[in-house]
């Protein structure tokens, strides 16, 4: 049996669908929402080392590279905003977020 | 043969640990199984031939972001039982949507890429360097502003982080340096003269 490109291309996409089913799954819990999304990158990843490694172009993995930053630096904020929210309502359901609401 | 034992050990279980991340009840045990998704992934990318983005990727996500994950549920005293109460409602929007995207998904992966590359092998990139080398070289020539330009980003998150969490709270006794230095023997110490049997 030979592992092609199409096999991890097909890992990547389950792994995107799980990211995707678990932000609807989980409607009311933000840190679970946010650990969907790093799913949802780590599947991006993947897809792009993939084709970096077929294809025989190291661009694909300097950009991974850079999507992993983006990764970091977005759960960081995340994270620091969700700190400060529940320390101002003692509270993190995602319904209740609706200060803004004119 | 061993490589397709060993990528179809680690998917399977990076995808059984991203299904349990998503479905657990405890959210400690999601991020633990967030944790065992990261090194599964690794795994796969060192099959692919990343080293390198396989040690970033340990480093960054196991040692920071997970634990950050890790601190974020563990300091924040919440009813997570609360959450689980009718969650169900949106899961067949949820389905609809999931399932058509892994089919398109699928149907790129299988008719567009399958046929082609089913036979192709990963390439050597690196031309007789190690994966590290190789990506540094083109990391810090050809694409040194985009390098430069994820550590702003870095930066700026940083900056952002340390700016939403900090508070000043009052009520707490802090040391000031210039009230201690400014103190003489003179306001500081106070001789007592104590008559005898009334110390006590």
């Amino acid at each position: 049996m030979h592992i092609g490109l199409a096999d991890y291309l097909l890992v990547a996409g389950i792994l995107f669908t799980i990211g995707v089913l678990g932000i609807f799954l989980n409607r009311k819990n933000v840190i679970i929402i946010l650990m969907s999304i790093e799913l949802i990158l780590l599947a991006v990843n993947i897809n792009f080392v993939a084709f970096s490694a077929y294809s025989g172009n190291l661009v694909g993995q300097v950009f991974a590279l850079f999507v992993l930053t983006v990764a970091a630096a977005e759960s960081a904020i995340g994270l620091a905003i969700l700190v400060v929210y529940f320390r101002n309502r003692g509270t993190i359901a995602v319904e209740d977020v609706n200060q803004m609401k004119g | 043969m061993l490589t397709a034992i060993a990528f179809i050990l680690f998917s399977s279980l990076l995808i059984l640990s991203a299904l349990m991340v998503i479905a657990s009840r405890n959210p400690v045990h999601s991020v633990l199984f967030l944790i065992a998704a990261f090194f599964n992934a690794v795994a796969l990318f060192v099959l692919l031939g990343a080293e390198f983005l396989a040690m970033i990727l340990m480093v960054v996500y196991v040692g920071a972001v997970a634990v950050l994950f890790l601190f974020v549920v563990m300091m924040l005293d919440i009813d997570f039982a609360e959450f689980k109460r009718g969650g169900t409602r949106y899961l067949p929007l949820g389905l609809l949507i999931g399932g058509g995207l892994a089919i398109e998904l699928g149907i790129v992966a299988f008719l567009v890429f399958g046929p082609a590359t089913q036979r192709s092998v990963p390439h050597a990139t690196t031309g007789g360097l190690t994966n590290t080398a190789a990506l540094g070289r083109i990391l810090y020539t050809d694409y040194v502003y985009y390098f430069e330009t994820a550590g702003l980003i870095l930066l700026v998150a940083m900056i952002g982080a340390i700016v939403l969490t900090l508070r000043h709270r009052t009520g707490v006794k802090r040391q000031s340096i210039g009230q201690q230095n400014a103190r003489e023997p003179a306001t500081a110490v106070h001789l007592v003269d104590v008559l005898p049997g009334q110390g006590g």
